[in-house]
């Protein structure tokens, strides 16, 4: 039979003060990983949520993204008359040729310049792109120098506010309308006419990043990317939209969890270390009570089980403890450098259940590498001996 | 009736033969009990007396089952001691020691009941159970109106009659004292005398008791002399 759970509950109430030392510890280590995680999740998310199933995005063969893809007019063209494509209520196709240009914008958090992507588009974006709407103003009018700015935009850049008139590409321009894409990337793009976004950094006329188009769903998707594919008239490659965003934020996510990870891995062992020294102190200070245990009866085993319950029970309150302080984070926008396409992004931290459960775990386990040694220790005592303790 | 000289008859409760118990302590061999031998029947209370360093309490963990001997043998109730390793050493203590110390050794975090409840948790009794034999044993000793007490909220002598209900709750074979009265003035050392007397008169409970105190060991039925690892028969009432 166990060694009464009261015994342990009442024992780390009556030495709160040393054990609150290695709570706080745990619970410090658990905050920092649930931020991390939470900092990769809402990153990750933010791209991922940019991207529509039903979206096909078509670049030049190799691209890895839409900066580095080249597509001409004819091959948009044919893109257009390809089969699986959707058609909007005009009859037209729903295909959105598009350019992409980085440039730099002064950011207000870091008073410096930083990369901001910049969309030329169509009319038809608006139709094409899922889950985009207008928050302020209108859409830009075709072949004028008008701007519709995404509203992280709008926020991290000095001058880009809805009637501002920003300069850059060698002209000025004037924002119009704010866009509000539900906290995917597109709230950090400034989005300006294809055609004169285009003449402004010389590009040759018809050239265009990339091509985004609406299928009839997965079927018209799959006949699309055949269809595609299989033209001799082009060498391009077909994404889902979702899968080319998964992947743009595979590498900076991934970055962020590993960081996350070995950061709190190095804190961890502080940590492991305050639970280490807070038990060892426990089972000294209680030396003749574990002897009394274990000369009325209770075994070894049952001795070990008691003070892993108890360094569990720390962790535990230690993991709930960095949760609750992680928690506010939750929500909270910050920008970073988005590597893949080179330009700042905006996302919010996303502090997920899963992300809380893996700190809790992750608390757990502090607790137990913590608790494990000094619990053995306090099993082996030579009980005899620590009876006569005072 | 106590034997030392190794002759007592085969249905004693406690005996030893040969007993040898040595100690290393850096490159020095301390030979502690030196062929010692000894057979306590049910129902005896002997009391063990002797300078300090003498073995008394080596003896004592030996009988208790808290340390194995170097050579011979000890036979309680049937069971070889040192045949019985770590868990099953634990499991015999609890359904065969009753212990009492000097400092009572009473967990400061629990109150009268939940402590002499604790050996009663390695038994298969029920919660209700569990608590008639708690109640019944604090009664015994006096305390029943000190169930919800803490130990601090205890004198010295009440603090050893709670001890003393934890040591009787689960009905031992025996009960070993170690210095019983050691740390308790005079007033309440007699009155734990007269419970362990009690205890043995009444109850006819076997008892083996270590002690310094005289007026303690002439509570006991017999009085043996442990000088140099070796037990000589001091007295008998």
């Amino acid at each position: 039979m166990a060694v009464p759970l009261l015994y342990t509950l009442r024992s780390v109430r009556v030495r709160w003060a040393s054990n609150l030392v290695a709570v706080l510890g745990i619970a410090g280590v658990v905050a920092v990983f649930v931020a991390m995680m939470a900092m990769a999740h809402g990153f990750q998310k933010t791209l991922v949520q940019s991207g529509s199933p039903r979206n096909a995005l078509v670049q030049r063969g190799g691209s890895t993204t839409e900066m580095v893809s080249v597509m001409t007019l004819d091959q948009v063209r044919v893109i257009e008359d390809a089969p699986g494509i959707a058609h909007g209520g005009d009859g037209r196709p729903l295909v959105s040729p598009e350019i992409v240009v980085v440039t730099a914008f002064h950011h207000k958090a870091s008073d410096a310049d930083a990369l901001a992507q910049v969309r030329g588009v169509t009319d038809r974006a608006l139709l094409v792109h899922e889950g985009l709407r207008l928050a302020g103003g209108r859409f830009l009018t075709p072949g004028t120098a008008e701007l519709v700015v995404g509203r992280n935009a709008a926020d991290m850049y000095t001058g880009f506010s809805l009637g501002a008139r920003p300069a850059f590409g060698g002209r000025t321009w004037e924002v119009v309308g704010l866009l509000d894409a539900g906290g995917s990337a597109y709230d950090s793009e400034v989005w300006a006419d294809a055609g004169v976004l285009g003449q402004a950094y010389k590009r040759p006329y018809g050239l265009f990043s990339s091509v985004t188009a609406r299928t009839e769903g997965p079927a018209g998707l799959a006949l699309l990317r055949r269809a595609l594919q299989g033209d001799p008239r082009l060498t391009v490659q077909v994404d889902t939209e979702v899968e080319y965003y998964a992947k743009q934020s595979r590498l900076l996510s991934t970055l962020i969890r590993v960081l996350g990870y070995l950061v709190a891995a190095v804190m961890g062992v502080g940590a492991v270390f305050g639970a280490f020294n807070t038990m060892y102190a426990a089972v000294s200070a209680r030396a003749r009570e574990i002897a009394t245990l274990r000369a009325l009866g209770f075994s070894a085993g049952s001795v070990v089980a008691a003070f892993l319950a108890e360094a569990l029970l720390l962790s535990l309150a230690g993991g709930l403890l960095g949760c609750t302080a992680a928690w506010p984070l939750n929500g909270l926008t910050t920008s970073t450098l988005n590597w893949q396409s080179f330009s700042q992004m905006a996302f919010a931290f996303q502090v997920t259940p899963d992300a809380l459960a893996a700190g809790v775990l992750f608390a757990l386990a502090m607790g137990f590498a913590g608790g494990l040694l000094p619990a053995l220790r306090a099993a082996r005592l030579p009980v005899a001996q620590a009876l006569r303790e005072l | 009736m106590v034997r030392v000289d190794g002759n007592g008859s085969g249905d004693a409760l406690i005996r030893m033969r040969e007993v040898d118990k040595v100690y290393h302590r850096g490159g020095e061999v301390i030979h502690v009990l030196q062929g010692l031998n000894l057979d306590v029947e049910a129902g005896e209370f002997v009391a063990f007396m002797g300078p300090s360093g003498s073995g008394k309490t080596t003896l004592l963990n030996l009988l208790g089952g808290l340390d194995l001997p170097t050579a011979g043998t000890i036979v309680v109730d049937g069971d070889e001691l040192s045949r019985l390793s770590g868990p099953a050493l634990a499991a015999w203590r609890a359904r065969h020691v009753g212990f009492i110390f000097q400092m009572y050794n009473l967990l400061p975090v629990l109150t009268a009941f939940q402590n002499v409840e604790l050996p009663l948790l390695l038994t298969r009794l029920s919660r209700a159970e569990r608590r008639d034999h708690v109640e019944l044993a604090l009664s015994l000793v006096g305390l029943a109106d000190r169930l919800d007490h803490y130990p601090r909220q205890l004198s010295g002598g009440q603090e050893q009659r709670v001890a003393i209900a934890r040591a009787i709750v689960a009905d031992p074979t025996f009960l070993l004292c170690d210095e019983p009265t050691g740390d308790l003035d005079r007033r309440s050392a007699d009155e734990v005398m007269e419970l362990l007397s009690r205890l043995s008169a009444e109850y006819g409970k076997t008892l083996l008791m270590v002690t310094h105190d005289p007026r303690a060991a002439e509570r006991a039925g017999a009085l043996l002399h442990l000088d140099k690892g070796v037990l000589v028969e001091a007295g008998r009432r």
